[in-house]
């Protein structure tokens, strides 16, 4: 338990030491989000419509595009070696980093969402279960992340492998957190998106830091 | 039988295969307790993949390795709790000082938080304790890969080319450390071009268990 502890305030704070990165991470979710009035055009209704939608899209993308520093700086410095010659089963560690970035990459942009709702005129009643929503739903895009992140060590172009291995991981997730608010504005029952959203998580918290574990094993041999 | 029990690390008939080339085959190894190993060979010739195989990065495509007479490959997390292993990277992070490096290794290998003061200054990296990983030199982040084998303090130490861009008094410290750390009973296996000066240590030249080229 030591050891989780240990990465897991290793990397929050290393994470908090290069707060450009989570700086660039939502600049990109707040312009992204500004284009679309741009693209659709500025109707409130039509935007009201698409908010749930694009919102989680925006987080989507966003937490895609943070995943390279999950694993990535620590395979090239030799970190990642080190922790895959652990007595600590590596599954543990990939567990408290998938958490570390969780808490610095995906809590940040649960903070920032309602002001990309704001912008795209979503109706109040869709803030609380929005919230709720992305705040079940991305502990499992950091999980499924890891695995994706970890199978593009040693890869070139690892960003782009990133994204194709990933997105179509991620529909399930953008599904279940998009119908939740949609179910919640037109008054129909929430409940059963949100044990769908918290079946994923589930099933990702034992199978993806296994499977993101082999994947380091096989990248430092 | 009881001299069976004084070899603490025994190899027999290692294997290993990289991609599509045969690295080295048949590599017997044994060393007792307070016993060194210096590998020696030319470029290429799997000086770090045997490290590698020893510390159980690399699986061996033949062959076993045993610590006091158990396969290792029925208890990995036992073994890897045995080893400390020095790669060609430093593992330092551009963003955590020395000091923060070295606790969190300390944390990480279960080792007391009290060596880490012992490790800064059997390297002289007390000046540097708080200076970040990004305002070292080559040498300096070094140091501290080499401090950390201190702070993990475990019996087995695989060395790839520890010398690597360290200063004459810091080799003179590492051949210290190795000189202290056989007297209380550990292993070290070290690669080396030369440089590292480690007394009545066996040598093994890997370039000898070169696989015969397929025709």
């Amino acid at each position: 338990m030591t050891a989780f502890l240990a990465l897991l305030k290793r990397d929050v704070l290393l994470a908090l030491r290069q707060s450009t990165d989570l700086g660039m991470i939502l600049g990109f979710f707040v312009i992204a989000a500004a284009l679309f009035p741009f693209g659709v055009g500025p109707n409130p209704e039509v935007l009201a419509r698409l908010a749930p939608g694009i919102t989680w899209v925006l987080a989507l993308l966003a937490v895609m595009l943070s995943l390279d520093r999950l694993f990535q700086g620590d395979y090239e410095d030799g970190t990642l070696e080190q922790l895959a010659l652990s007595p600590m089963p590596l599954s543990m560690l990939v567990l408290a980093k998938a958490l570390a970035h969780w808490l610095t990459a995906c809590v940040p942009l649960i903070a920032v969402a309602p002001l990309i709702a704001l912008m795209l005129n979503l109706p109040a009643a869709g803030y609380g279960v929005l919230i709720a929503g992305l705040a079940l739903g991305t502990p499992s895009l950091s999980l499924i992340g890891a695995v994706g992140a970890a199978l593009a060590l040693g890869a070139r172009k690892a960003g782009l492998l990133v994204a194709v291995l990933v997105l179509p991981l991620y529909i399930p997730v953008l599904v279940f957190g998009v119908t939740a608010v949609d179910a919640h504005l037109t008054q129909i029952a929430t409940g059963p998106h949100f044990l769908y959203l918290g079946a994923i998580l589930a099933a990702a918290i034992p199978l993806a830091p296994w499977a993101a574990a082999a994947a380091i094993r096989h990248s430092v041999s | 039988m009881e001299t069976e029990t004084d070899i603490a690390l025994e190899a027999r008939a290692l294997t290993c295969l990289r991609g599509r080339r045969l690295v080295f085959e048949g590599v017997d190894l044994a060393l007792g307790a307070g016993g060194a190993l210096v590998l020696t060979g030319p470029n290429g010739a799997g000086k770090s993949s045997l490290l590698r195989v020893l510390a159980g990065l690399i699986e061996p495509l033949a062959g076993e390795i045993r610590w006091r007479g158990t396969p290792v490959a029925g208890d990995r997390e036992a073994y890897r709790a045995r080893l400390a292993f020095l790669g060609h990277l430093d593992a330092v992070k551009p963003a955590a000082t020395v000091r923060e490096s070295l606790r969190f290794w300390a944390d990480l290998s279960g080792g007391a938080a009290a060596r880490v003061a012992d490790a800064l200054a059997a390297l002289a990296l007390e000046p540097l304790a708080e200076v970040r990983g990004a305002e070292l030199s080559a040498g300096q982040k070094r140091r501290v890969a080499l401090a950390r084998l201190l702070v993990a303090d475990r019996p087995l130490w695989l060395l790839d080319e520890p010398v690597t861009g360290l200063d004459a008094a810091s080799v003179a410290r590492l051949e210290a450390m190795i000189a202290d750390h056989r007297a209380a009973g550990g292993l070290v296996i070290a690669s080396t071009h030369g440089g590292l000066a480690i007394p009545d240590a066996v040598g093994l030249d890997i370039g000898r268990f070169q696989a015969e080229e397929a025709a």
